[in-house]
């Protein structure tokens, strides 16, 4: 190391007490320091402790197979196991759920508690993304909170909801109705359109516009909605026809929103879950949508 | 250079193979641009042509305005550098900064504010992203070590860059590439290879740049007047092989046509993955680590003014970084379907190369030692001292995320990301502001940068904004570890995918904080670059030679 600072006597570096080699290059020089001690010690515990774990663990890969590990580590296996484990405990409760019926597991709190659980991991992956994640919707998306029900809030409706879905394409049983598109089709003229909306406030007790008809507009309501939400406007669970006499609205209240829902009708979708999950969680998320606030 | 011995000027033979090459490169672009099976595949074509056809003339008018003599190597004794590219790749490398910068925050923002995606194909995460990171690492970071290297090689070698036509092909060449990959991901043309997205004509034409930017680095090695050869130059090459073996070994793909933009890599499925971490570790340690040592074992001792701490320790973490980094890869496809063998040899080579790192730290603090005062007065040399110490710190992080049971946490979380910016931010952005400053006076000729204490706003804006940005992601990512591996006693996890989403958007809002006041730093730096160069008081001394030290002691 030293055979270039033998042509000339080595310079020592004031600040640090190092000789400075002779190379120089921009200026920049170079001192002699030696490795730090720490440094090269734990640069060798690091190989000894790597060399270690190459023995325990798969490393090195031979010809036809590779080193295999003392013990006979797999990440597979290790994964295997912590899967096993879960298994074994969901299968325990899951074979209650499995037997039980809906009303059974509902007031049952050991069964309660599991379909509970089971039913909001459930509902958070899948349902959350529309309905929100605690249940309370979004314009379109239902508020599963409340007691208004459009297609019925005891266990089993809830429960054939969910497995076959609202005007799911392709599943015969699913959930269908139909908020036909009275202006765009040409069945009401725009001021007809605009006259039944506003008899529609009316029963819902909002203020209507000032050239509205009550007579003209309850004429209207009856010949082209009450078959479906009622003489009344109650809504009908049969056709999924919602109450427009509360306060609760899907698509909203305003005199335009509802315009725009008369002109075009509206026809909300949710997926069929039967083949997408399995028949235990979708009971879970039965048990688990009904507990939300407004199961019946 | 007398007028009765002037020789008659004749075309060298780099010129007309240049021009030669450039007119056939035009019409191949001319063809495909009408061919293209794709828009933006003619587009890129067509900027293809424009930029051959723009050789031809820049070529040709150079010839006619030289000249009839050979640019001399030396005058008067002293080498006579060529600066040119050097001073385009730095005002480059500072515009694509700024750009970077700006899209990161933009990203930042996105993933807070998602509306601001503005659903539209062209400004949606998808393709945002790349064109982040891409902007900051190579174009940035990219031209950063191409006006770096090309300075320090001609000064520690006390030689002129070798050729005159080739360093102006690499510096325009690459940033040729850079537009060519940015827009690409903008219009929906990638390869969805992280960090190597652009699709196979980009990487042919990078290939040509990097083999020509290594002959040109090669060659003024080669006809260096000094006998040994500095450990900058060590670091650079390292960069320059092991960039283009990575490079060429994740890009071996075969194109659908080549009026098409589409190819198909020869590896598939986890060899391809594995490939592709090769890459993409190395990008991390030959890029962004070797490369930027660099630039720390020139611009600190020089700014410094103190000497290497250790020739040995050089010596010695240089080879040693060299081996240990290409094998750690697999740390990063732990619990995958890459094999438990390659997984642990990728995650012991990670632990075996923490020292070889911080070797590179101690050398670049070590040098400060007598000299430890001059962070007080001095913010440039303070930001390159900070960004070693964001360099130790981020190669402390890296091995230990890389050990399985840290990793089975730490991995597809956040704290990846804030890891990655304590690196890219603390580190190689800090080191390369430096070295910028350090640059921009030497390369125009000027005592020093406009402004010292806009340096020290920028320092402190910047800083601020990188702690916000790391720890938030630190305390996110560790979070979003923990919500995700939860379950309840029942057996059932504890949250919900959405459920982590709402958690971390408090974090992600303090993030794009952080990275508004880094891009803030940033314009300080521009103004005061451009002032720099537009307005401060010219240096006294030979631009060719600035002494060393040419900080003065109460700057």
């Amino acid at each position: 190391m030293s055979q270039h600072a033998a042509h000339e006597p080595e310079k020592v570096d004031a600040a640090t007490g190092q000789t400075i080699r002779s190379h120089e290059w921009d200026g920049i020089t170079e001192l002699n320091t030696p490795l730090p001690r720490w440094w090269i010690n734990i640069f060798y515990a690091t190989i000894i402790w790597s060399i270690g774990y190459w023995i325990v663990y798969p490393s090195w890969p031979l010809f036809s197979d590779y080193a295999r590990g003392a013990f006979g580590y797999a990440s597979r296996l290790e994964v295997q196991a912590d899967l096993d484990g879960l298994k074994a405990v969901r299968a325990k409760q899951a074979a209650g759920l499995e037997k039980a019926s809906l009303e059974d597991i509902a007031k049952n709190p050991d069964l309660r508690r599991v379909a509970l659980a089971a039913g909001r991991t459930a509902f958070g992956d899948n349902c959350a993304p529309c309905h929100g994640q605690g249940g309370a919707g979004a314009p379109g998306y239902p508020n599963l909170n409340d007691d208004d029900w459009l297609w019925g809030g005891k266990l089993a409706d809830i429960h054939l909801t969910l497995e076959n879905g609202i005007r799911a394409a392709g599943n015969d049983k699913t959930r269908m109705g139909m908020m036909a598109a009275f202006g765009r089709d040409g069945v009401l003229k725009p001021d007809e359109v605009r006259m039944v909306s506003n008899h529609v406030r009316q029963l819902a007790q909002l203020p209507t516009e000032k050239t509205y008809d009550a007579a003209k507009g309850a004429a209207i309501f009856k010949e082209h909605c009450a078959s479906c939400h009622g003489e009344d406007g109650k809504g009908s669970l049969e056709f999924g026809a919602p109450n427009l006499t509360d306060a609760i609205w899907l698509f909203g209240n305003g005199i335009e929103q509802i315009v725009e829902t008369v002109t075009n009708g509206r026809q909300g979708v949710m997926p069929a879950w039967t083949g997408r999950l399995d028949p235990i969680t979708i009971k879970a998320l039965t048990v688990y949508v009904h507990s939300l606030g407004g199961g019946k | 250079m007398t007028n009765a011995t002037a020789t008659a000027k004749s075309i060298k033979a780099g010129e007309f193979t240049g021009i030669a090459i450039a007119a056939l490169a035009a019409m191949l672009m001319l063809y495909i641009t009408a061919g293209a099976s794709d828009p933006g595949y003619a587009f890129h074509a067509f900027v293809g042509f424009a930029a051959a056809v723009a050789a031809v003339f820049g070529i040709g008018n150079r010839y006619f305005k030289r000249d009839p003599e050979p640019i001399p190597q030396e005058i008067d004794g002293k080498p006579n550098y060529n600066f040119g590219p050097v001073k385009f790749a730095t005002l480059a490398a500072l515009f694509w900064g700024v750009a970077g910068f700006t899209v990161g925050l933009v990203l930042a923002l996105q993933l807070a504010f998602p509306v601001l995606n503005f659903d539209l194909p062209w400004t949606n995460f998808g393709r945002l992203r790349p064109l982040h990171t891409s902007a900051v690492i190579f174009a940035f970071g990219g031209n950063v070590l191409l006006a770096t290297s090309f300075y320090v090689v001609q000064r520690t070698c006390r030689a002129r860059l070798a050729g005159e036509l080739s360093p102006w092909f690499v510096v325009l060449g690459y940033n040729l590439f850079i537009v060519i990959a940015g827009t690409g991901y903008l219009l929906g043309i990638t390869q969805g290879k992280e960090y190597a997205e652009p699709e196979w004509y980009a990487d042919l034409w990078l290939t040509i740049v990097w083999v020509v930017y290594l002959l040109v680095f090669l060659t003024t090695i080669w006809k260096r007047k000094e006998p040994h050869i500095y450990v900058a130059n060590w670091f650079y090459l390292g960069f320059i092989v092991t960039i283009a073996v990575l490079h060429l070994g994740n890009n071996l793909t075969i194109p659908v046509s080549i009026l098409s933009p589409k190819s198909y890599i020869v590896w598939s499925g986890v060899q391809d993955a594995m490939f592709q971490w090769w890459y993409g570790h190395n990008a991390v340690g030959f890029f962004l680590t070797a490369g930027f040592l660099a630039i720390m074992y020139y611009f600190v001792p020089k700014r410094a003014d103190r000497p290497v701490y250790s020739y040995r320790l050089s010596i010695i973490h240089f080879w040693a970084l060299i081996f240990l980094y290409i094998w750690a890869g697999p740390h990063h496809l732990h619990y995958t379907a890459l094999p438990d063998w390659a997984q642990t040899l990728g995650m012991t080579f990670s632990v075996m190369l923490w020292m070889p790192s911080w070797g590179g730290m101690i050398n670049g603090l070590m040098t400060l030692s007598g000299a430890w005062d001059k962070l007080r007065t001095d913010p440039i040399l303070r930001m390159m001292v900070v960004s070693i110490a964001f360099y130790g710190m981020s190669t402390f992080e890296g091995p230990l995320m890389s050990i399985k049971a840290v990793n089975s946490l730490s991995h597809y979380t956040d704290w990846t990301i804030g890891h990655v910016h304590s690196g890219a931010l603390g580190w190689v952005a800090y080191v390369s502001f430096g070295a910028i400053y350090c640059l921009v006076p030497w390369l125009w000729n000027r005592k020093e940068v406009y402004s010292l204490k806009l340096v020290n706003w920028h320092f402190w804006v910047s800083t601020l904004g990188i702690v916000f940005y790391i720890s938030a992601m630190w305390v996110s990512g560790i979070l979003q570890g923990l919500m995700w591996r939860a379950y309840t006693e029942l057996g059932f996890l504890e949250y919900s995918f959405v459920e982590t989403v709402e958690a971390m958007r408090p974090f992600y809002m303090i993030r794009a904080l952080g990275g508004a006041l880094f891009l803030a730093g940033s314009l300080i730096m521009i103004y005061n670059i451009w002032m720099t160069i537009a307005r401060a008081e010219p240096s006294t001394e030979d631009s060719a030679a600035p002494a060393v030290g040419a900080v003065p002691a109460a700057a």
